[in-house]
């Protein structure tokens, strides 16, 4: 990346960045919004504002909030609190390292949507499905993140606890889960996303209600404006989870070294 | 200021290290390590090791920490057989191995809490300790914010808070530059003129070990053993200057060319 220190760019702050940003991005919209080949998918603000204001109206908007945060939360804690001792005792137990990781490698490189249909055959359509989507897939992202941070603990701080009379419980408690910390945020951080991009697959599963259910649903009826409204919606949901998780790394795991 | 010079033969014996050996199996088949080591280490003495990579200095250490256990012989400290750590025996890692989410005083009082000090005296205890190494000034500040040479001054106050009788220093100063280095060399000097801690104390770098032990023992490359046993004859105090008088190169010369046969060795 070339960055120069002295290049003009860098003297103009950084809030100033984010309204040149802002005002790109909307000029890339009105484009977009007025070219005959997109203009149907993508009106300009003043319509899609509007769009989402008839989705208020009709009482829906905010049933489909709560009903896709619900998912996204209750599938994103129960893969947390699955993946968190299955790591550890894959980190510990070789013989559960050696039956587990192959599988869990596997499953996860398949997309969610091509097996949703299958939970959908067990659990029914509904909520039950949705958690259950959305927990496999966080779970096995979580999981493989914080693995990786239990094995690659430096061995010599475990080492120098133990010269300095540490016992097993201090060293799980005292050396250990504060050298996984950043390892587990990260991967509640890979977990929320992985949660918001399963929650599409999730809610094709027949439900009554969400973000993901409604996109679809206003697809059969080409009403775009509503569309892309939720669109956006989902991706502003998706900054502030990371906005929020980068803001507690910073307060937990500041004591890392950092290479700049 | 005589019998602060070197070392009595009539001292107790603090570390007795019997005939060990040391074997890793790695995929070329079975590596001796250590080739029946037998070694003692005196109450109150300060002694190096000095030896190519590889000659199992390392793997020696570890061993007396109870790091390692050794396949065959025997380690006793004050009488009692070595069976893993224990807190008479207190190590110094090359890699200074801080806990990097406690800060610089809280590192110190991990090693207290291990002893059961608790609350204000901890606190104050853990202080002391950072006097001794002049940081009390980073009490509060994290080990990403320090120095190398810092680091290591608060593995060494850590190393003494656990107040062990043994202080065993595995190339403690091995990552630093040459004049934090020299710097370190001559504030452990100043602590052991005073406290005189029995050190067992680990360098590739012969000055150093000239510089600071009463004994260096010279070990042979792989597979590894006491090849030398050279006492220091050097009055103490010393200090930087030292590595300028006669005798030092005198040792130096005889401990170098000692070293650098086992160097051969390892190349061929």
């Amino acid at each position: 990346m070339r960055s120069n220190k002295n290049s003009w760019a860098n003297k103009i702050p950084a809030w100033v960045w984010v309204i040149i940003s802002f005002v790109a991005a909307m000029v890339v919209w009105y484009i977009l919004s007025i070219l005959p080949k997109t203009d149907r998918a993508f009106p300009f603000a003043p319509v899609t504002i509007e769009g989402l204001m008839t989705m208020i109206d009709r009482g829906v908007f905010w049933q489909d909030l709560s009903s896709s945060l619900i998912s996204v939360i209750s599938g994103f804690a129960l893969g947390f609190i699955i993946a968190l001792p299955v790591a550890i005792l894959m980190a510990w137990y070789l013989p559960v390292r050696n039956i587990l990781n192959p599988w869990i490698q596997f499953v996860r490189n398949i997309p969610p949507l091509a097996y949703v249909p299958l939970i959908v055959i067990c659990a029914g359509v509904g909520r039950p499905a949705q958690v259950t989507t959305i927990t496999i897939a966080c779970f096995l992202t979580m999981c493989v993140t914080i693995y990786q941070g239990v094995i690659n603990i430096d061995e010599t701080l475990i080492k120098a606890a133990r010269v300095l009379g540490a016992k097993d419980r201090d060293i799980f408690v005292r050396v250990i889960a504060p050298a996984t910390l950043p390892f587990i945020l990260t991967a509640i951080r890979l977990g929320a996303s992985v949660a918001l991009t399963t929650l599409i697959a999730a809610e094709s599963t027949g439900a009554i209600a969400g973000l993901g259910m409604r996109i679809r649903a206003l697809n059969n009826t080409f009403d775009s404006a509503p569309m892309l409204a939720y669109v956006i919606i989902i991706g502003i949901i998706g900054i502030l989870i990371e906005k929020i998780i980068r803001f507690l790394e910073k307060k937990l795991t500041g004591w890392q070294e950092t290479i700049n | 200021m005589d019998n602060l010079n070197n070392y009595i033969e009539g001292a107790p014996v603090k570390v007795h290290i019997d005939n060990v050996v040391k074997k890793f199996s790695g995929r070329n088949g079975e590596m001796i390590a250590l080739n029946g080591v037998s070694l003692d280490i005196h109450d109150n003495e300060f002694i190096c090791v000095v030896g190519p990579s590889g000659c199992g200095k390392s793997t020696l250490l570890n061993i007396i920490a109870g790091l390692l256990e050794p396949t065959s012989g025997e380690v006793y400290c004050d009488g009692k057989l070595v069976q893993g750590t224990g807190t008479d025996r207190g190590v110094v890692f090359q890699q200074y191995a801080l806990f990097p989410w406690l800060t610089v005083k809280k590192n110190v009082r991990f090693a207290l809490e291990m002893r059961g000090i608790k609350g204000k005296e901890a606190d104050d205890l853990a202080m002391k300790y950072l006097e001794k190494v002049d940081l009390v000034k980073f009490a509060d500040s994290y080990p990403k914010e320090l120095s190398g040479g810092m680091k290591q001054r608060v593995a060494i106050a850590r190393a003494y808070a656990a107040d062990p009788q043994v202080l065993l220093m595995d190339e403690p100063f091995g990552a630093l530059d040459a004049q934090t280095r020299t710097q370190l060399q001559t504030e452990l000097l100043e602590t052991w003129e005073k406290d005189r801690k029995t050190c067992f104390f680990i360098t590739h770098d012969v000055d150093e070990a000239i510089i600071l032990a009463q004994k260096v023992i010279v070990m042979s490359a792989r597979p590894g053993r006491v090849k030398a046993i050279i006492d220091i004859d050097i009055p103490y105090p010393r200090d930087q200057e030292t590595k300028m008088s006669p005798r030092f190169l005198e040792l130096k010369n005889e401990i170098w060319s000692l070293v650098y046969q086992e160097y051969l060795e390892v190349r061929k």
